[in-house]
């Protein structure tokens, strides 16, 4: 088959870049949104004529660029935005996928779906209002989820002349507040996606701004790095037996490389088992490869004949995750009813499921001042909090501030198979 | 731990189509690992294609572990359908037919009537009957969310209940790479490797990797006709209206469908770079360019898919 390194130089070889944004109806976020893909051309003329048409026959006296985001029936007809939609766009330099959660419904559920895979977390502030209570929410979120950057795009300048000083105050506030959050790289933007100020170019009327514009930033901002290229990690996925006769003999672990790098010759452990066997070759359908690091997709194949299955994870001798069925997790729940002690879920984690039970629920965290209520004792419908699960088998993990792949898990529920919960793995108890 | 791991960071890190293909890859695996019985929905367009060409590279050296499945409407191009029997063969895959001339035969649906009569919407049930005699649980996809606005809410796992029906208000959240699968007997899960891919890196994929797709997404001549702003091909299928006037011209499709839905573009893009430079240009999204089920309301789409629609 071919090789994708024979790929054209120009848009094949462009990086992905996932972003996160939320917002509510009136802080500009669908007509910066609206901006980036009417500029970048990923809006369509039949699509923009869809959202004419809807706007006039609804009466609305301007083009409202929600309706780009906004797809479903009920959305429409409510004016409102009810569920994470995924949108595209390109620029020669890289792709980008936009993950839009709304302002206000299911708000905190949204916000940590749409936050979970992204490399960037896009957080709008009206010039004239400043921090607000959902700002700080946003921030926290996108924190608590490490999101690797922040950028805090303080929006409508022209409303407030393009003042140097409000620009200034409102970073000064965010920064004090930031300081309580994990947050490894800040970025303040003075825009006005409706004048287009900084949003794709840099603004004439805010010469005081030294900065790059949102879209050069979204562009440039250093991503490789992000991921921890540290700790070798890869999750037993599916193991490959042919059954033609010329191949009878090979046996090949399929997974993603989910940090660190793997090389052929490599000792490697099976955890929970411990066994310590080598790499003898890292294979893909291109070929065999000299390296495999995150992200990637691959075959490992290993020197000696172990029970090795779904599920199992690989480390290097000397440098292992933590394996334990008593775990720590900051919880998002995301279902009506609660999560409370003594409490049964399904838990995905990497690639293997495990029963759970809920042992204690610490506290639950109020998402706008940080505040620990310690006598929660329940974690309700987008409420945050601490809680101590004890599985029914051992997990192979990582704490998530460590590696938000290893460190990640889902809690399902067991009577309706709905996703219920997000959960942050800590280190252990 | 290599010594120079972070130093030189830069090198770790995939290209776009590269970070897109390995996300799919893990996709189809988690789905093989999980599922009982998955099936692959396969029409031979170039979405499916690209998806086939993924299941092989996700489990080579073996075949990949499941059938692949075309919902016939029986008004298909010819061409199209012969280009998927060989690409099929050439897999060495499992080809089953869900045939919606023999439903009509059966009974189970009727021909629609009517103007604009078309076989699309019989898709749906006769693709929910394979599901349900195959007793399948798992069907992948080849529908992407920047084809069309309710796409663009549609989960990579999006649970069906017995009746294949979609809720999109009331979807599973989907966080990270992990995907929850999880249903009871009777339900299922459509899966949607090529979610966050656009069509343009289809296309670029399609040039990366060298891939064949049918020979009417390349210019060609054709008998044609306009029809509501769309160049339809002349075919017994489509009886003309006062008015409309078969011409011949230069076209190719941007989708491959039901040839009395699916419309053709005038282009003279006759190699995948011209198609590439093409797509990237294009002012008009491939459905809202060529496809008449489409049209019909601002939810058409949405309402199918709750219908239980690809």
């Amino acid at each position: 088959m071919a090789r994708l390194d024979g790929e054209p130089a120009g848009r094949g070889s462009a990086e992905l870049l996932r972003f996160a944004t939320a917002g509510s109806v009136d802080d500009g976020k669908s007509t910066l949104i609206g901006r980036l893909l009417t500029d970048a051309k990923a809006v369509f003329e039949d699509q923009l004529d869809a959202v004419e048409r809807v706007s006039r026959a609804r009466g609305d006296d301007y083009t409202d660029l929600a309706l780009l985001t906004d797809g479903l029936r009920a959305e429409r007809e409510q004016g409102i935005t009810i569920d994470v939609a995924y949108r595209y766009f390109a620029t020669p330099r890289r792709t980008f996928i936009i993950a839009d959660s709304p302002g206000h419904v299911q708000y905190t559920r949204n916000m940590v779906t749409g936050n979970s895979t992204a490399d960037l977390s896009l957080v709008l502030v009206d010039a004239r209002k400043g921090i607000v209570e959902q700002t700080r929410r946003h921030a926290f979120l996108a924190s608590l989820l490490r999101v690797p950057h922040l950028v805090l795009c303080v929006n409508k300048m022209d409303l407030v002349d393009y003042e140097r000083d409000v620009f200034e105050a409102i970073c000064d506030e965010f920064a004090d507040f930031a300081t309580k959050l994990d947050v490894a790289d800040l970025t303040f933007i003075p825009i006005s996606a409706l004048q287009g100020d900084n949003v794709v170019q840099r603004s004439a009327s805010m010469a005081w701004y030294e900065g790059p514009s949102l879209l050069h930033h979204l562009e440039h901002v250093h991503i490789a790095s992000d991921r921890n290229l540290i700790d070798p990690r890869f999750a037993v996925q599916w193991v490959v037996r042919p059954q033609s006769a010329s191949k009878r003999d090979y046996r090949g672990y399929a997974g993603r490389v989910l940090g660190g790098i793997f090389r052929p010759g490599d000792q490697v452990t099976v955890l929970p088992s411990g066994l310590t066997t080598t790499v003898t070759g890292i294979d893909t359908a291109d070929g065999p490869l000299e390296e495999a690091f995150p992200s990637m997709s691959v075959v490992l194949r290993l020197a000696d004949d172990l029970d090795v299955s779904r599920g199992d994870m690989l480390c290097r001798p000397h440098n292992h995750p933590t394996v334990g069925q008593d775990l720590e997790a900051m919880v998002c729940w995301m279902t009506e009813r609660p999560l409370v002690p003594g409490m049964f879920v399904a838990v995905k984690h990497t690639t293997q499921w495990v029963r759970a039970v809920v042992r204690e629920v610490h506290y639950r965290l109020d998402v706008t001042t940080l505040h620990r209520d310690v006598d929660a004792g329940s974690l309700g419908l987008n409420d945050v909090g601490r809680v101590s699960l004890r599985a029914t088998r051992s997990l192979v993990y990582d704490p998530y501030a460590r590696n938000r792949e290893t460190g990640s898990c889902i809690l399902v529920s067991e009577e309706t198979n709905t996703t219920a919960g997000a959960g942050m793995l800590l280190g252990p108890a | 731990m290599s010594p120079d791991g972070l130093g030189r960071a830069g090198r770790y890190q995939l290209s776009q189509l590269r970070a897109l293909e390995s996300q799919s890859i893990h996709i189809l695996r988690e789905v093989a690992a999980e599922f009982e019985r998955p099936v692959l929905l396969f029409s031979g367009g170039k979405d499916s294609l690209v998806m086939l060409h993924l299941a092989e590279k996700a489990f080579w050296p073996a075949r990949p572990p499941f059938p692949v499945l075309h919902v016939d409407t029986g008004h298909n191009f010819p061409e199209v359908l012969e280009f998927r029997d060989r690409r099929v063969a050439e897999a060495s895959a499992q080809l089953l037919v869900a045939s919606v001339p023999e439903a009509i035969a059966a009974g189970r649906v009727a021909e629609p009537q009517g103007p604009d009569a078309s076989r699309n919407r019989l898709q749906t049930p006769v693709l929910l009957a394979a599901i349900s005699e195959h007793r399948f649980d798992a069907v992948f996809g080849g529908a992407r969310r920047d084809e069309e606005k309710a796409r663009a809410k549609e989960r990579v796992f999006s649970f069906r209940d017995e009746f294949g029906q979609w809720d999109p208000k009331n979807q599973r959240p989907e966080l990270w790479s992990l995907f929850n699968g999880r249903h009871r007997p009777g339900e299922h899960i459509r899966v949607f490797p090529l979610s966050d891919w656009t069509e343009l890196d289809v296309w670029e994929y399609v040039a990366a990797e060298e891939l064949e797709v049918p020979s009417i997404y390349f210019a060609h001549r054709r008998e044609v006709f306009r029809r509501d702003g769309m160049l339809l091909a002349a075919s017994d299928l489509l009886p003309l209206r006062d008015g409309e006037e078969v011409f011949e011209a230069t076209v190719r499709y941007r989708t491959v469908g039901d040839l009395t839905c699916t419309g053709a573009v005038e282009s003279a893009a006759s190699t995948v770079p011209e198609i590439i430079a093409e797509v990237a240009a294009a002012r008009v999204t491939e459905r809202g360019a060529t496809r008449a089920d489409d049209r019909t309301s601002d939810s058409a789409m949405e309402d199918r898919k709750r219908e239980g629609y690809f």
